[in-house]
């Protein structure tokens, strides 16, 4: 496939699903000084919210080490060229955060959903294209549990309610590139053209790589990817990997390559807590489609409560749980303690 | 029937469906009136065929005779958005109005914690603050009945084919007025409320997760049975109300897995969110209908 000249656009998500691996904990110096480093290396969009968006600071997802405000505020003033987006998750987050992340200088928000439920994003939507010069994103979550033609009809929605910029997100490292090409080229045929398209991809099955450039070939122009793949699961498409492959391609991302491998090896690998990597239960989260942040609370379940990571993690997949139910986790481990008779 | 309260039911949707499904049982509530706005929606059609006067003229159409008819009680299924006007107009013609919407003018009612509070100040309007709410916030307050709770959690799981598009386009009402209602009724110092709508087949029955983060470490075994008394109370009224598991200990945080099956009168069972609000709503003009027959409460305007 030739590819060369295309242009597309790349949203880093270390510092914010990069935030489900470090529990959250990332330090305001830490996003300041990646952030910085981002910013230098070319990299046109970097997010910055909690791990589960604006809102999201709870017992339930985690609290985390600094406010979203906190970070916003300290991350937007040092930036040069990149632009900063905040997510939002209706029922988590409401419009009086995205205020807030608007007045702490914000260019985008993204706006996310289950991929069956867009319709609970008209009010922040709507209130985001109201705004003038806002980045207005929809965000369909899950996006591999429905088919492309369901999925458009989703994805129309949000571009009804004010998107101009729509994603189809692989949240369990679930897909495979020809799941990728079907739901890109038929959002792509049924959009406006003015309408950008995003894929953001997981890497539990070694996929995100293939699957973004299969999205770029099917027509989308923005991708999420992740510096050294800090992200929930396995981690997102690692950007610097991503970004080498699109130069020899000659793919057109803006983005100085040997800077993100730089930044990858020299600052965000020291940072993590664990190696994110495709391993037995991320592996698992991407077979089973599995939200990818679930990996850590079953682990912590499975430690407690004497299961196995990966009998949770397929059982989450059986019930066909959706992002957001975290609090499932350990419920469901209490249940499986109890049939095996050791609680 | 001389010693049942009329009652009216504005909106003839699927919570005002289950709610006069519900009022034709009760001992204390007879309903009288279905209020809609569209002549030809099948909530009205059905009230008028149960033999309810009906109008499709909003409540402008029950006006005029709501007093000879008798109506001293009201409910709201409608919407945040037209509730103030309802409730101002109702309330003009001498009766109680209870709020199913989250428009959270009148103080929260949460039977098993406040409605004696709610009953005995008079409230001419109260609200049932969210469905979520409802199923929760009785948990929040059984922890901090025991001791102090510096924050109250809640985690609201419904299917996708019970979050109505009322739920939907207003999402941000429901986090807003169930995290208000944790604190004011629940007695937790911050409130956080969050919602999940799951599309899974066949539906999922309503589940609800309840973390309470106490202020010293907690009592286990204070905590544990006036959570248990608790659901007893809830059940009075929601039988299908469940503890799944805990209270879960750990540390200072204190956590209850709970599902909700509804009783699947006009709403399916695994609508419990749904059932769970039109029960609260009935069991609140219940206590209001016992007040107003024993003599010690007349409602009248302003």
């Amino acid at each position: 496939m030739d590819l060369r000249k295309k242009k597309i656009t790349v949203h880093d998500m270390c510092l914010r699903d990069g935030m489900h691996a470090k529990r959250h904990q990332i330090t305001i110096n830490d996003m300041v000084k990646v952030s910085k480093a981002m910013d230098e290396a070319g990299i046109p969009m970097i997010e910055v919210t909690h791990g589960d968006g604006l809102g999201g600071a709870s017992v339930n997802y985690g609290f985390p080490a600094a406010r979203d405000e906190e970070y916003l505020t300290a991350v937007c003033k040092e930036m040069k060229n990149a632009k900063i987006s905040a997510l939002l998750l209706p029922g988590i987050g409401t419009v009086d955060h995205m205020k807030m992340a608007i007045d702490c200088g914000i260019s985008t928000i993204r706006v996310a959903t289950h991929c069956t439920e867009a319709d609970v994003a008209e009010q922040h939507l709507t209130m985001a294209r109201s705004i003038d010069n806002l980045d207005a994103v929809g965000f369909l979550m899950m996006a591999h549990m429905i088919d492309a033609e369901e999925l458009v009809v989703q994805l129309k929605m949000m571009e009804d309610f004010g998107a101009n910029c729509v994603y189809i997100t692989d949240s369990a490292g679930y897909m495979l590139p020809d799941d990728v090409t079907s739901r890109i080229s038929l959002a792509r045929a049924e959009l406006k053209p003015e309408t950008e398209l995003g894929f953001h991809g997981h890497h539990n099955m070694a996929m995100s790589v293939a699957n973004s450039v299969a999205a770029v070939a099917a027509g989308a122009n923005r991708i999420d990817a992740s510096i050294a793949g800090l992200g929930a699961g396995a981690g997102n498409t690692p950007l610097e990997v991503f970004v080498a492959v699109c130069d020899r391609m000659g793919i057109e991302t803006g983005i100085d390559s040997f800077k993100a491998m730089d930044i990858a090896e020299d600052l965000v690998i020291p940072m993590m807590d664990h190696m994110v990597r495709i391993d037995r239960d991320s592996l698992t989260l991407g077979y089973a489609g599995v939200y990818s942040s679930f990996l850590l609370f079953a682990k912590r379940s499975a430690k407690k409560y004497n299961l196995s990571t990966r009998d949770i993690l397929v059982e989450l997949g059986r019930r066909r749980t959706v992002g957001g139910q975290e609090d499932m986790i350990e419920d469901l481990a209490l249940d499986m303690a109890k049939s095996q008779g050791t609680l | 029937m001389g010693n049942k309260i009329k009652a009216a039911i504005i909106g003839p949707g699927n919570i005002g469906t289950d709610l006069l499904i519900k009022a034709q049982r009760s001992e204390l509530i007879e309903p009288v009136w279905m209020v809609g706005v569209d002549a030809q929606s099948s909530g009205l059609v059905r009230a008028t065929q149960m033999g309810l006067k009906t109008t499709a003229e909003g409540v402008e159409g029950m006006l005029p005779t709501m007093r000879e008819d008798g109506v001293q009680i009201c409910f709201d299924a409608t919407s945040a958005s037209v509730h103030a006007e309802n409730s101002q107009k109702v309330n003009e013609q001498g009766a109680v109005i209870i709020d199913l919407t989250p428009a959270a003018i009148g103080p929260f009612c949460v039977p098993p914690v406040n409605l004696v509070d709610a009953v005995t100040q008079k409230a001419m309007n109260v609200n049932m603050v969210t469905c979520g709410g409802q199923a929760t916030i009785p948990l929040v307050a059984a922890v901090s009945r025991v001791q102090a709770v510096i924050y109250g959690e809640i985690v609201a799981t419904v299917s996708s084919r019970s979050a109505g598009p009322g739920t939907r386009k207003n999402i941000d009402e429901f986090t807003r007025t169930t995290a208000k209602g944790i604190e004011v009724c629940g007695g937790a110092h911050t409130g956080k409320a969050i919602i999940i709508i799951n599309p899974a087949e066949p539906p999922l029955i309503m589940r609800d997760t309840v973390h309470c983060l106490t202020k010293e470490d907690p009592d286990q075994k204070a905590i544990t049975q006036s959570v248990h008394d608790m659901i007893q109370e809830v059940q009075a009224y929601v039988p299908g109300y469940t503890l799944k598991n805990g209270p879960v200990f750990d540390g200072k945080r204190v956590s209850i897995y709970m599902e909700v099956e509804g009783l699947g009168d006009f709403l399916p069972k695994y609508a419990g969110n749904l059932d769970i609000m039109t029960a609260a709503g009935l069991r609140t003009a219940e206590m209001y209908a016992e007040e107003i027959l024993a003599g010690r409460f007349l409602p009248q305007a302003g």
